[in-house]
């Protein structure tokens, strides 16, 4: 267990650094930054001096260095746009973030995951063709259009939801919350269930093949040999097995709810970091972009450090090696 | 209540089980009848796909959509069990008559303990509260062989190889205290020194109780160790049966004759294995006639135009050929 | 072709609906992006042929509507209708040039990775595992940032992204492959290992990227839109359906719908044709689930 943990340790500080080199080395290429720090009229010396003061004057390798040492010692480099640290504009609209990613996730999970086991038990039903479309329709719509569909009939239309912001929010340990609030949970409606549509046509799919898969094992039916009913043997001994591929690829799915709350949280004003970093990206802001995808990119490496601890809790077969 | 020795323990008459699918009607079992006495031992012989399983699942009423029941009769103490409904159903599974499955590695749960698995039988069948059922599980894992019994119902199946995986399997059969164990094929998917020691075990658990068995193999050796009768099926009929003694002896079925002759003899030495010539037909389209006749050395116009009912032979035997065996002929 | 039409292949085709909807959605899709804009009057990106007095009428069917432009008009009178033929055009054509580049790329790296093994194995597949575990929208996001915006961009950005599916695949099926007794007898009776490659690897590992292909078109075409909705996609002089929703989102607001609802209607047509299509081949050719 402890030589297993050494082990992820390691290989998750070589993936953090290996994003760092490719987030470092594509900002490097991209339009010159000096020109967002310095005014219109600026003249060749001072944006010669910006220039130095910012460390572009030298050699790659060079700058390298110095970004990853400054990294380490948590020094993430200052907004060209806010003047701030870039981490903690970020880390300030974390919280929004996370809480729409969270909702968006359990929404998912309680809709498809009920559906998902229905369809794959009952494969031949209407209803589960029925549902089956569905999922592939889910799959097969653009998210932020649906977003947008949202919007015009439930805000511009009928006016019972509101179509951007967080609304009120209660503050829990210095964080600020919506979900504590009647008016946050209002706003935060039509933005989870636009996030979640994806990844619950897709939580849907896994279960539902999972359910299919399991139904043909031996074990199921011998289970039924000892004269347990249709429903315990699909549930207590389907489910369990069923939900395995599900578990794998909900970090995947996580990181996928993170990465399209950009898209979500530009369409309905939502203050989050990926509303942060579309707005960044508008205008070069490149601290903030580079300190938003390492930070993702450690978030996604913990979690699918936790994916593999409740993979272990779930099958008895994997031990953590 | 009843006279055991008059009415048998499962009676089988005239069982049709079809499969619907997109290509074709497959009739797996087609018109097969057989008896079982309380404390007997049945052997059903064939080849694979010979339906088989199909009667084993038949009695226990787990024939799943595309399949379906579509004639006969299935009699335990005389209750009819092809309508009987589900819930009555449910009370025979496990209770009355269990099953052991062919692959040990695949008929245990993987994500639940064998404790648990075992639990699972006695909570459905029995009122004894949990200290109890532990215990009648840590007995019954004794008896079946297994060591440490109390610790090992923490474990789970992939900690058990595959042999001892049967005996979980056999312990989890024979936990309800049935009256017939259904064994489909218990021994194939074993090694070689494992499968006598687990058909020395199915024996004494047999002995033991009073239980009957339907012992369904590909393997006649396996059945002539252990049978007190047996049925041969091909095609999903009936083809010979009586006891073993007899059938083994002098067979009056060709196709019976092929399958012992097939048995690997360490006594006597043979040149080389014989082996049944063709294999088994297309059983979606079966022609008229017996399904035998083109893998039959004894086949005449005859075999090809009316099919061949099961007839009284010598000594306890009935065969369905035109042309049987006489003691002591080889086809 | 009669082989082909007595094949279990076609049979099954015949009987799943699903099989012919999709692939009839995307023959409409094909055929639109053919010959869709010569049947239309107006040619949304020649000015001369808009006129503002035709600015934001409403679909046909909706009061105010105007027959000539059956779903309507943007602000500058462009018919929607018009503007969805030529925008699938460029979304179609980014969809499938950049899976045809994923697809080669990520099938010869994934053949060198399997057919070498070594340390070509080991960092392609480390470098495919890094990449599988962030969502590819954020991969491709972060390109387009870098590079720019441009439909070359966007198919770079892309294909960057879409390489690693075939490449993890092509290596799994390369390995069960060299395995077999045949390629094994190739490389006894010295055949050079270019032609083994071409002539027994690659014919075997082909078949299940059919049906990673198809669907990553219609992934392809969303993950396009999404940026073009972002403004990091392609240029407002190249118009794909994304960008036309992205257009129609400024003036949602003031009630008008059509502009962004009908080509975002159109993506989802042509994504939902090439998903069912996709699952029909899967079922088909994963022996598997059969």
């Amino acid at each position: 267990m402890f030589a297993y943990l050494i082990k992820r340790l390691i290989q998750m500080v070589l993936v953090l650094w290996v994003v760092s080199v490719i987030v470092f080395l594509m900002m490097s290429f991209t339009g010159d930054p000096v020109f967002m720090v310095v005014p219109i009229d600026a003249t060749d010396a001072e944006i010669a001096q910006a220039r130095r003061l910012l460390g572009l004057d030298q050699s790659l390798l060079v700058q390298y260095w110095k970004f990853l040492t400054s990294l380490l010692q948590g020094d993430f480099g200052r907004s060209y746009v806010f003047r701030q640290p870039a981490m903690t504009l970020i880390l300030e609209r974390m919280p929004a973030t996370v809480e729409m990613v969270l909702v968006a996730m359990a929404l998912a999970i309680a809709v498809a995951i009920p559906l998902g086991v229905y369809a794959g038990a009952n494969p031949e039903s209407r209803i589960s063709r029925f549902i089956m479309a569905g999922s592939l329709l889910g799959i097969s719509l653009p998210g932020f259009w649906v977003g947008m569909v949202l919007i015009y009939l439930f805000a511009v239309h009928w006016g019972v939801f509101p179509s951007s912001g967080r609304g009120d929010t209660a503050e829990l340990w210095g964080i600020r919350i919506s979900l504590l609030t009647w008016d946050g949970w209002h706003h935060i409606v039509l933005p989870a269930v636009t996030l979640s549509l994806g990844t619950m046509a897709i939580i849907l799919r896994m279960t539902r093949a999972g359910m299919m898969e399991v139904g043909r094992q031996d074990f199921m039916k011998f289970a039924r040999a000892k004269g347990a009913t249709r429903s315990d043997v699909l549930y207590k001994h389907g489910l369990k097995n069923a939900l395995i591929p599900v578990v794998t690829i909900f970090g995947l799915q996580l990181g996928d709810l993170i990465a399209f709350a950009t898209i979500t949280e530009t369409i309905f004003s939502w203050p989050g970091m990926g509303k942060l970093l579309i707005d960044s990206i508008y205008r070069a802001d490149r601290p903030v972009i580079v300190v938003y995808l390492m930070l993702v990119a450690f978030i996604f490496v913990v979690i699918n450090f936790i994916v593999d601890i409740v993979y272990t809790m779930i099958d008895p077969r994997i031990t953590l090696k | 209540m009843r006279d055991d020795s008059k009415t048998p323990l499962l009676a089988v008459r005239d069982l049709h089980t079809y499969f619907h699918t997109f290509a074709g009607t497959v009739k797996a079992v087609n018109g097969v009848s057989f008896e079982i006495g309380q404390g007997e031992v049945m052997g059903l012989v064939g080849e694979s796909g010979g339906g088989k399983s199909v009667v084993g699942f038949s009695i226990l009423g787990l024939i799943d959509s595309p399949g379906r029941i579509e004639a006969g009769e299935i009699l335990l103490h005389g209750q009819d069990l092809v309508t009987a409904g589900e819930a009555r159903l449910r009370e025979i599974r496990g209770r009355e008559i269990s099953m052991v499955f062919q692959d040990p590695m695949t008929s245990l749960n993987p994500l639940h303990s064998v404790g648990r698995q075992m639990d699972e039988v006695l909570r459905l069948h029995s009122d004894l509260d949990a200290g109890a059922r532990q215990k009648a599980c840590v007995e019954m894992l004794e008896s079946v062989g297994i060591s440490r019994a109390a610790e090992r119902l923490k474990a789970y199946p992939h900690q058990f190889s595959g042999g001892m995986r049967q005996r979980v399997v056999i312990a989890i059969a024979m936990l309800a205290g049935p009256r017939l164990i259904i064994a489909d094929e218990p021994t194939t998917a074993l090694d070689v020194t494992i499968q006598s020691q687990i058909l020395k075990l199915m024996r004494r658990q047999i002995a033991e109780t009073g239980a009957s068995m339907i012992l369904i193999t590909h393997d006649l050796a396996v059945v002539s160790e252990m049978a007190d009768h047996i049925t041969v099926l091909y095609c999903g009929n009936v083809v010979e049966r009586g006891r073993t003694r007899d059938l083994i002896a002098n067979p009056a079925h060709p196709y019976t004759r092929g399958l012992i002759d097939s048995i690997p003899d360490t006594t006597h030495r043979q040149d080389r294995l014989r082996q049944i010539p063709g294999s088994v037909p297309d059983i979606r389209n079966l022609p008229r006639g017996c399904n035998f006749r083109d893998r039959c050395p004894r086949a005449q116009t005859l075999c090809a135009e009316q099919e061949p009912a099961l007839t009284q032979q010598h000594g306890s035997l009935w065969a369905a050929c035109h042309f049987p065996l006489a003691p002591g002929e080889t086809a | 072709m009669t082989t082909f039409l007595r094949s279990e292949f076609f049979h099954n085709y015949t009987r799943s609906s699903s099989a012919i909807i999709g692939s009839a959605l995307m023959a409409f899709f094909v055929l639109a992006v053919l010959v869709g804009p010569f049947l239309v009057a107006q040619n949304p990106y020649d000015i001369a042929s808009l006129n503002l007095m035709d600015s934001y009428k409403p679909p046909v069917w909706v009061a105010g509507g105007d027959a000539q432009f059956p779903l309507g008009t943007d602000g500058q009178g462009r018919d929607v209708w018009a503007s969805i033929l030529y925008g699938a055009r460029i979304s179609l054509f980014i969809g499938v040039v950049a899976m045809v580049a994923s697809c080669t790329i990520g099938t010869v790296l994934g053949l060198i990775a399997g057919f070498y093994g070594g340390i070509a194995d080991s960092i392609i597949m480390r470098i495919a595992d890094i990449q599988l575990s962030f969502p590819s929208i954020l991969i491709a996001l972060f390109l387009m940032s870098a590079v720019g915006t441009g439909v070359d961009k966007v198919l770079i950005a892309l294909t960057a992204v879409g390489w690693v599916v075939y490449a993890r695949t092509v290596r799994g099926s390369t390995l069960s492959e060299i395995e077999k007794e045949y390629v094994q007898a190739a490389k006894v009776a010295g055949l050079p290992n270019h032609k083994i490659i071409r002539k027994h690897v690659l014919p075997n590992v082909l078949t299940p990227l059919i049906v990673i292909a198809t669907i990553q078109v219609g992934t392809f075409v969303l993950i396009e839109a999404s940026l073009s909705f972002l403004g990091v996609g392609v240029p407002i002089t190249q118009p794909s359906l994304g960008l036309l929703i992205k257009n129609g989102f400024d003036v949602l607001f003031s009630g008008l719908w059509w502009t962004s609802v009908f080509p975002g209607v159109a993506i989802m047509m042509l994504v939902f044709g090439i998903n069912l299509f996709g699952d029909f081949l899967r079922d088909e050719l994963n022996p598997r689930l059969k």
